[in-house]
């Protein structure tokens, strides 16, 4: 298939591999940012490919995973309210909250749907007036747009039905975070293609001269990931830390303007809690005073809460690049996609799932 | 995985209060549900086998017996309708015991509401796909379910075909070194579906794989192909199918995944959505496990009837249990059966 098999070509790979052992004469730790990169790396086992010096660790850009527990629990409760039509993202509704998740809510009878863009949760808002539709909008900058042009709609076309539980989580104060954490052991970065697409990347500069580490945004194919470390690593080689981009095709240095004023229109930079991480400062985006009745927790009049997670799963170290998903204990025993004890264990794009699915048996690859 | 088999009592799957989706799903829910609750409770030899249908002899005659239930919506999608999936289903799994069809019962669990118009259409469907098919329904029930009971229509059928070789087609039979066919491209018949059930549209048409399964393997057993192991790659697609079959016969099998032909529409579907071809449901599609020295000819055979038609890999003896599959770029990974439900990835 044109602009897949391209990208997915084996000699090609093997060349890139070649490359790369060719330039690497160190020890390197590489974080991948987004959970689309961890599952394509694991998937294609592109690790395997790469010489024994380079470590590929899995970052936190994987939204499913780093929802935090309390907006899960809010989300089950008003799906579970009766006048209620809760329209989410396919990979949410598996996602165990303290008690239960939106999949439960669905056998006992909640109108729970899954929707592919917010917009048709917005239609299924004009089509039912006198039911609440509310969508759940999580993820990075990504799908910020998508999602602030469905409220924005609503707000020109008097959807008086129709809102958002806010969820939504920012790339660069997270990298910040990791970095600047005493336990960071990552000293060069792929970013998110997707996101830069929106972003562009320039607030991704200040990081890498602050922190003097070299970040490469790149793609999501296997031959851009391979690409996108042979970058990484001849910086980290010449002791370099420019911010490159190697996903050319589809990202621009300012990204999509349109798309970031449609964001600021809608969206205010607010604190964040992140799963298994805690709260980061300016990590997250809420709604801004003018869209405020589109925000459901106030509409439902939700009140805030903590919800103490399963003491053994260690999902913030994962999703740090601390620890790979097979040293924790319960790995593959008492968490499981089945019984998962924490979310990365849950999405298809969260690393314990990744190594759960793909490389179950082989723990030291 | 021997704790898949424990019987515990009184419930024996404690984790689940209630029943999910993903307990018809085709992947782990729906086997626990299987192995632990009704594998357990209804324990018998021909149970025991994990096939698509009991075989057994009866004074003499070699006979297959299956049954399915069909509760697909919508009830009419590009390439088929519900008629004919409750036909062809239920012949293929009599196919994949090696069986010709010859017999089927059909029940109808009709909501109060449905226009006979649709009921109409769909009968008249069954009916070809019976000629098609050639097997006759010869016996039938029909029962009416109060208005938001039901959805629309539920059919349920059973078949009955005859065996008419000596060969012992079942997951047990497969040995180390056997050759894994698939008879065509996977993965049409659930993005049909899905673009039909959300509304997703795409350059052209993508027309379920629906299709009797049975002219081509009684061609194979015509031709005197030492087949060992036939499965359909329903719910849970290619998959799940493997990993079946590599559980039950306590042996591993090898693909590769750059042999397994997907459609570029369909490839492209499962791109935008997030989904894996290797777990979307056929209905016109099945694996072939035959000896080695028949590669070549079975294949030729297969290709006949589906162009796309291609060996994709090799049964071996270890790690037993365990499906691996040799990625576009040349690594080896697990291909594993699938949890719950295939859902669509957010970004």
């Amino acid at each position: 298939m044109r602009f897949i098999d391209e990208y997915r070509d084996a000699a090609l790979a093997q060349h890139y591999a070649r490359r790369i052992a060719q330039i690497t004469t160190k020890e390197w730790t590489i974080m991948e940012v987004c959970g689309g990169q961890t599952h394509a790396i694991i998937k294609f086992g592109i690790d395997e490919l790469l010489p024994k010096q380079i470590t590929l660790v899995h970052g936190p850009g994987c939204p499913v995973c780093v929802t935090p527990v309390e907006i899960i629990d809010k989300a089950i409760e008003i799906a579970s309210c009766p006048n209620v039509i809760f329209c989410s993202f396919g990979d949410m509704l598996r996602v165990p909250g303290s008690a239960k998740d939106l999949l439960s809510v669905k056998a006992q009878g909640g109108d729970v749907r899954i929707v592919y863009s917010p917009l048709d949760a917005l239609k299924i808002a004009k089509e039912n007036p006198d039911r609440e539709v509310v969508f759940f909008a999580v993820g990075f900058e990504t799908t910020a747009p998508a999602n602030a042009m469905a409220v924005h709609q609503a707000y020109l076309h008097n959807v008086k039905n129709f809102s958002l539980l806010v969820a939504h989580v920012l790339v660069p104060p997270a990298m910040e975070a990791i970095l600047s954490s005493p336990t960071n052991r990552v000293q060069g970065f792929l970013a998110a293609g997707h996101v830069c697409t929106v972003m562009g990347y320039t607030e991704y500069e200040p990081i890498a001269k602050k922190y003097r580490v070299p970040i490469v945004v790149t793609g999501f194919e296997p031959l851009d990931i391979l690409q996108g470390i042979y970058m990484c690593v001849k910086q980290l080689e010449e002791g370099r830390y420019d911010v490159e981009n190697q996903y050319t095709r589809s990202v621009r240095r300012a990204g999509n303007v349109k798309a970031q004023e449609l964001i600021r229109e809608v969206f205010c930079v607010v604190p964040r809690k992140w799963r298994g991480i805690g709260e980061i400062p300016q990590s997250g985006l809420g709604l801004t005073e003018k869209y405020r009745e589109f925000d459901a927790e106030r509409k439902f009049g939700l009140t805030e809460r903590s919800v103490e997670e399963s003491s053994e799963c260690i999902a913030g170290l994962v999703l740090q690049g601390v620890k790979k998903p097979y040293e924790c204990p319960a790995f593959g025993t008492r968490c499981t996609p089945e019984r998962p004890l924490g979310a990365p264990m849950v999405s298809s794009e969260g690393a314990c799932a990744a190594y759960y699915r793909y490389r179950r048996e082989r723990r030291d690859a | 995985m021997h704790d898949d088999f424990a019987l515990s009592c009184p419930i024996p799957i404690s984790e689940y209060p209630q029943i999910l989706l993903a307990h018809g799903g085709g992947g782990k829910l729906m086997h626990q549900l299987i192995e632990k609750l009704f594998g357990a409770a209804f324990a018998n030899q021909y149970l025991s086998e994990r096939h698509d249908g009991a075989q057994f002899t009866l004074n003499g005659a070699k006979l297959a017996f299956t049954t399915d239930s069909y509760v697909v919506r919508p009830l009419f999608f590009p390439g088929g309708d519900i008629g004919k999936l409750a036909i062809y289903g239920t012949v293929n799994d009599l196919a994949m015991c090696g069986a010709r069809p010859l017999f089927l019962s059909a029940g109808f669990i009709l909501e109060e509401g449905l226009p006979m118009e649709t009921l109409w259409r769909i009968v008249q469907s069954m009916k070809e796909a019976a000629q098609t098919a050639h097997i006759q329904i010869v016996t039938g029930d029909t029962k009416v379910v109060d208005k938001g009971k039901g959805d629309g229509v539920f059919i349920n059928t059973a078949g009955i075909g005859v065996i008419e070789h000596d060969l012992t087609i079942s997951p047990k039979s497969v040995r180390p070194g056997d050759s894994v066919l698939l008879s065509g491209d996977v993965g049409r018949h659930g993005i049909a579906i899905m673009a039909v059930r959300e509304g997703l549209a795409f350059e052209s048409e993508i027309e379920s794989d629906c299709a009797p399964l049975a002219p081509v393997v009684l061609k194979l057993l015509e031709e005197q192909i030492e087949i060992h192991c036939l499965r359909d790659l329903t719910r849970g697609g290619l998959a799940s199918a493997l990993n079946e079959i590599a559980k039950t016969a306590h042996v591993s099998i090898s693909i590769d995944e750059s042999a397994v032909p997907v459609r570029e529409d369909v490839q492209g579907a499962c791109e935008i959505l997030g989904l894996d071809p290797l777990y979307v449901a056929n209905e016109g599609r099945f694996v072939a496990f035959v000896a080695a020295k028949d590669t070549e000819r079975a294949l030729k055979i297969l290709k006949d009837f589906s162009p796309d038609a291609a060996l994709i890999g090799h049964v071996l003896q270890e790690p037993p249990g365990m499906v691996t599959l040799k990625s576009r770029i040349g690594a080896q990974r697990i291909l594993d059966m699938l949890s719950g439900e295939q859902l669509p990835r957010i970004c």
